[in-house]
């Protein structure tokens, strides 16, 4: 039977998905990376590749990075699961959320 | 995540210099504004933005209301909108500036349309809605009647300015930090000269000469909130707008007023919702039906308290009242609200928790309005509300949208904790003294928008930048070329570069979480002397202890530490204000235990703070220290 193994991670700063990328969608026109107001996102070093969310804890998430993609579905805005607005059907009193 | 090589090229203490006649600090609305008016008068413009003109700043993602505007459709005056703005709050408002607005705020409008900019209901979505003008196809927002804030489509906004400015031949470095600026013969108080500047992306130094400087940097922040893990909610305003050109005119020995003005609401405390993203009948949600958790209304009630019985009449003003301010509290201008004693009935049992916003109740014109075009156009709702939550299933005309203001049901009324307060997160806020060339009290150095004192809204800071552009470049069109000291030069190149020179220590988010520990200790509510002077002194061993362990290992972090330096002399600023200030006020939310007399006459004043020879000066001024609003605004504007 082999060894199994794990390894030291770093716990990850939270929120850290302010935007999902879809890497089928997007060719890394780095559009989004230009408009940043925070500046969170740097260009992949692989050409046509997704940026990489270098600074996901600072992200404003006003989604002009969203607004500026040229490809649909290519970036997504993806709201902190602890900032989830919750609503209410009015006729069945059925509960959603975000 | 393994190490990436940072992806821009390194440029560390590789310099350049321009010259120009008129240096915008500040790329958002008002600095765009400011360098289009300049432009427009023949000189050479430079704007300095930390991120990306075609949509930085607070109003760079949207705007949903173009508020205080006299126009030909209203018989509203200038004098009264800005009689309006100073009674709503005790008299500590920009009047000046207001009045300066409410002249050029509909010519500005006009000119945002000339440039590409979208203000009317061109695609007839609204027609005959109630809001609506048919012939000139304006929309209205809060007061039907009276017609003084248009509803317009605000996220063309910034794209249009930037594009304007390029079509000007306005020189733009985006991604470069202002860091100070420059005076002439390095002296604190004399003539402002240029600024210097960092680019954020590879830390090259840039030195700006210009005969004529506008600072359009906004006002601070963060200063008694800061989590990152709350992210995009512990500031109200963008996080990177903290309060740099405050600082930097300080440091260069400008009058600031105001600066003890402090608040406690749920807007960046951290704990509240996406903005705008939860039910709730304030500004961009006017006039929301709320309803509790069985269907129920909450009534409606006017400034006289009489429950109102349809919808038409939250957008109407009440017998023998004037028009409908925008957000004022005072029994003048007061705007129909949910019953003020909602939050007594809930405890009583008589409304179950928790509330909605019931849209689907809504007329549909109305319905549209509040989710489509004012959530849609206000910046942080196209993508973040609107397209969010109907990709989640969210419907307008089914769906109820739960409020999280549990006992006020109002936003903006709601307070957060008392010691999570706010400074520049939102409405006026301590800002730069001004003269009726919004010129500050350094010659040379001019400003607009939020850098103001007591200054607030879109409206006001197009305006106000519009206005400031043709001043300073009046200005500059006579000044002599600037000269700048290579010793001035090369201390702030030190003090720039320091956090790269060490190889650890302490980060930048603790740092700002240190300052505003301190804040929320020593300078929160209610204050006393001696805490104010402990947290002066707890604020001074950040400065000299810890600053100087401050350490940043890529150009980026190096923006956010300087940016947290720059925090640290706001939250500074802050208390030299407070401390100034022996009495308490209600509208600045200022309460001393050891000055409790609330508003005396003989306080009802501006307290001005400025470094004079290193030491903080204090003065005051009248508080209606601009004079004849009419006189003044004729013999300063410029205008035939």
């Amino acid at each position: 039977m082999a060894k199994e193994k794990a390894y030291a991670t770093p716990n990850v700063v939270i929120p850290n998905r302010p935007v999902i990328f879809d890497s089928n969608i997007c060719n890394g026109c780095n559009r989004c990376v230009a408009i940043c107001l925070m500046d969170v996102l740097i260009p992949n070093l692989k050409k046509g590749k997704p940026p990489i969310i270098m600074y996901p804890d600072e992200c404003w998430y006003d989604g002009c990075c969203v607004l500026e993609c040229p490809r649909s579905g290519a970036i997504k805005m993806n709201h902190p699961l602890m900032q989830r607005v919750r609503f209410k059907r009015k006729d069945t009193g059925e509960h959603f959320r975000v | 995540m393994p190490s990436i090589e940072w992806p821009y090229p390194i440029r560390y203490q590789k310099g350049s210099e321009v010259s120009t006649d008129v240096l915008i600090l500040g790329g958002g609305v008002a600095g765009c504004f400011a360098a289009i008016s300049a432009a427009k008068k023949g000189v050479k413009v430079i704007i300095v933005e930390k991120g990306a003109t075609i949509r930085s700043g607070a109003g760079g993602a949207g705007c949903d209301h173009w508020v205080h505007t006299p126009n030909p459709l209203s018989k509203i005056t200038a004098e009264e909108l800005v009689a309006y703005e100073l009674e709503s709050n005790g008299w500590y408002c920009n009047g000046l500036s207001r009045y300066i607005a409410a002249r050029e705020s509909y010519d500005t409008l006009l000119e945002l349309e000339k440039m590409g900019g979208k203000i009317r209901d061109t695609e007839d979505e609204f027609k005959g809605a109630e809001f609506r003008d048919e012939k000139t196809k304006f929309l209205f927002a809060y007061d039907y009647e009276n017609k003084i804030h248009f509803r317009v489509w605000g996220t063309t906004f910034k794209p249009t300015l930037y594009k304007e400015c390029k079509r000007l031949g306005v020189k733009i470095y985006d991604r470069t930090m202002a860091t100070s600026l420059l005076t002439q013969e390095d002296q604190q108080g004399s003539k402002v000269v240029g600024a210097t500047g960092l680019d954020v992306r590879t830390g090259e130094f840039i030195i700006f000469r210009a005969k004529a400087t506008i600072n359009c940097l906004s006002r601070h922040q963060r200063n008694f909130v800061f989590s990152s893990e709350l992210r995009g909610l512990s500031s109200f305003r963008p996080p990177n707008i903290v309060g740099n050109g405050h600082a930097m005119a300080w440091r260069a020995g400008a009058a600031f007023t105001m600066m003890e003005k402090t608040s406690a609401t749920t807007f960046g405390s951290g704990y509240s919702f996406p903005s705008y993203g939860s039910g709730n009948p304030f500004n961009t949600w006017f006039p929301c039906t709320m309803v509790d958790a069985n269907g129920k209304e909450i009534p409606w009630v006017d400034r006289d308290g009489r429950i109102l019985t349809n919808i038409s009449e939250r957008t109407r003003p009440a017998v023998g009242q004037k028009f409908l301010g925008e957000r004022s509290m005072v029994y003048n201008y007061r705007k129909p609200q949910l019953i003020p004693d909602l939050e007594e009935r809930i405890k009583r049992g008589e409304f179950i928790l928790p509330l909605y916003a019931d849209l689907p109740s809504m007329p549909e014109n109305e319905r549209r309005a509040i989710w489509g075009l004012m959530v849609g156009e206000e910046g942080k709702t196209k993508i973040p509300i609107l397209q969010v939550y109907t990709e989640a299933g969210f419907d307008p005309n089914k769906d109820l949208l739960q409020g999280y203001q549990f006992l006020r049901g109002d936003q903006m009324n709601e307070v957060g904790h008392p010691k999570e307060r706010t400074t520049g997160e939102i409405a006026d806020a301590g800002g730069l003294v001004v003269d009726w060339d919004l010129r500050t009290t350094l010659e040379g150095l001019y400003a607009a928008g939020d850098a103001l004192f007591a200054s607030n809204y879109y409206y006001h800071a197009a305006t106000t930048g519009r206005y400031a552009g043709r001043k300073a470049a009046e200005y500059a069109l006579i000044a002599e070329k600037p000269e700048t000291l290579k010793k001035q030069v090369n201390d702030e190149k030190e003090r720039v570069y320091a956090p790269l020179r060490r190889k650890d220590g302490i980060e930048w988010k603790e740092l700002n979480a240190a300052i505003c520990r301190v804040m929320q200790n020593y300078c929160s509510e209610p204050k006393n002397e001696e805490l104010m002077k402990i947290g002066f002194l707890w604020l001074k061993d950040v400065e000299d202890n810890e600053v100087i362990k401050a350490y940043a290992d890529n150009p980026h972090k190096l923006m956010r530490t300087l940016e947290v330096i720059d925090i640290l002399t706001c939250s500074q600023m802050v208390i030299h204000a407070s401390l100034a200030r022996k009495a308490s006020s209600t509208f600045l939310n200022f309460m001393r235990l050891d000055c409790p007399l609330l508003d005396p006459p003989e306080w009802h004043k501006w307290i001005t703070i400025k470094l004079k020879n290193g030491e903080a000066d204090i003065g005051e001024l009248p508080i209606d220290f601009w004079g004849s609003l009419e006189k003044n605004y004729k013999a300063h504007c410029g205008l035939p």
